[in-house]
């Protein structure tokens, strides 16, 4: 399924709930692009919610450290929120765990951003 | 298990679908010897990411190249050999993707899952030179001839 973001907005966090898979191709380029453009309208804090994405490759790993890097580039926030197990497994295995900060409750993501 | 071994051999184009279809190849035949889905899931992966690397970097996504993938079943492992048309690599010239300077790169990350899902991985050279990558995974122990689980 290719992926789709549908975005809203709590107080300042955006969250992007994602669904679909994040490969090379279609779903790396939708990532790309979601991230690129909430930059660009100046989001500084941005939650993706991963609880219908059960599958990502190495393209779409890398294309999650890129969203990271542009984030913390543009002086901003990123954070990951709902991984399912394979997503889980994969950032487990590749030590991402140590590079992204993953919540596993809305609220509490969203209250964990720098005010 | 396979009575015997059996073997699929596929050109794939060096587009962006073949990593879909040798995927798909790969999942279907794994299911077919046994495999547990998640083993499946595995395998599937693997093999999407060594045409990745046929695509990407052997191949260069030059549409004129073809990527070779061949996938066995011998009695005892299933088997998946990928061979692209470039210039080969040595794994030691790739960098760790573990290493804490490498985590934030974008790239890099194909072979080390290929490792991780599959019990052997080996990189040679094909005969003109390319690349190839072979996956080997045991076979499930309680497999039986007509590939359905045997109850334990």
């Amino acid at each position: 399924m290719a992926l789709q973001g549908t975005r809203r907005q709590l107080g300042d966090v955006v969250i992007v709930d994602f669904s679909g898979k994040i490969t090379l191709g279609e779903g790396s380029a939708t990532l790309r692009k979601t991230v690129r453009d909430l930059v660009d309208s100046g989001s500084k804090k941005i939650l993706l919610s991963l609880y219908d994405v059960d599958y990502i490759d190495s393209s779409g790993i890398g294309e999650l450290v890129s969203a990271y890097t542009t984030v913390k580039n543009a002086s901003g926030e990123l954070k990951l929120l709902h991984l399912t197990k394979r997503v889980h497994d994969i950032l487990q295995i590749t030590r991402l765990f140590t590079v992204f900060d993953v919540q596993s409750d809305e609220n509490t993501a969203v209250h964990s951003f720098k005010s | 298990m396979p009575a015997k071994a059996q073997r699929i051999e596929v050109t794939l184009e060096t587009l962006l679908e073949s990593v879909d279809l040798a995927e798909s190849i790969s999942m279907r035949v794994a299911e077919a010897a046994g495999f547990p889905e998640e083993e499946v899931h595995k395998i599937g992966m693997a093999v999407r990411e060594g045409v990745i690397n046929a695509y990407n970097y052997g191949n260069q996504q030059d549409r004129h190249k073809k990527i070779m993938m061949t996938v066995e079943l011998e009695p005892e492992n299933m088997i998946v050999r990928v061979l692209d048309q470039g210039h080969g690599f040595e794994l030691t010239e790739i960098p760790d993707p573990l290493a804490e300077e490498n985590l934030l790169r974008t790239s890099g990350r194909g072979l080390f899952l290929m490792r991780a899902f599959m019990d052997e991985f080996k990189v040679g050279r094909g005969p003109e030179g390319g690349a190839e990558l072979t996956m080997i995974k045991k076979l499930p122990q309680t497999v039986s001839g007509n590939g359905k689980h045997q109850p334990e």
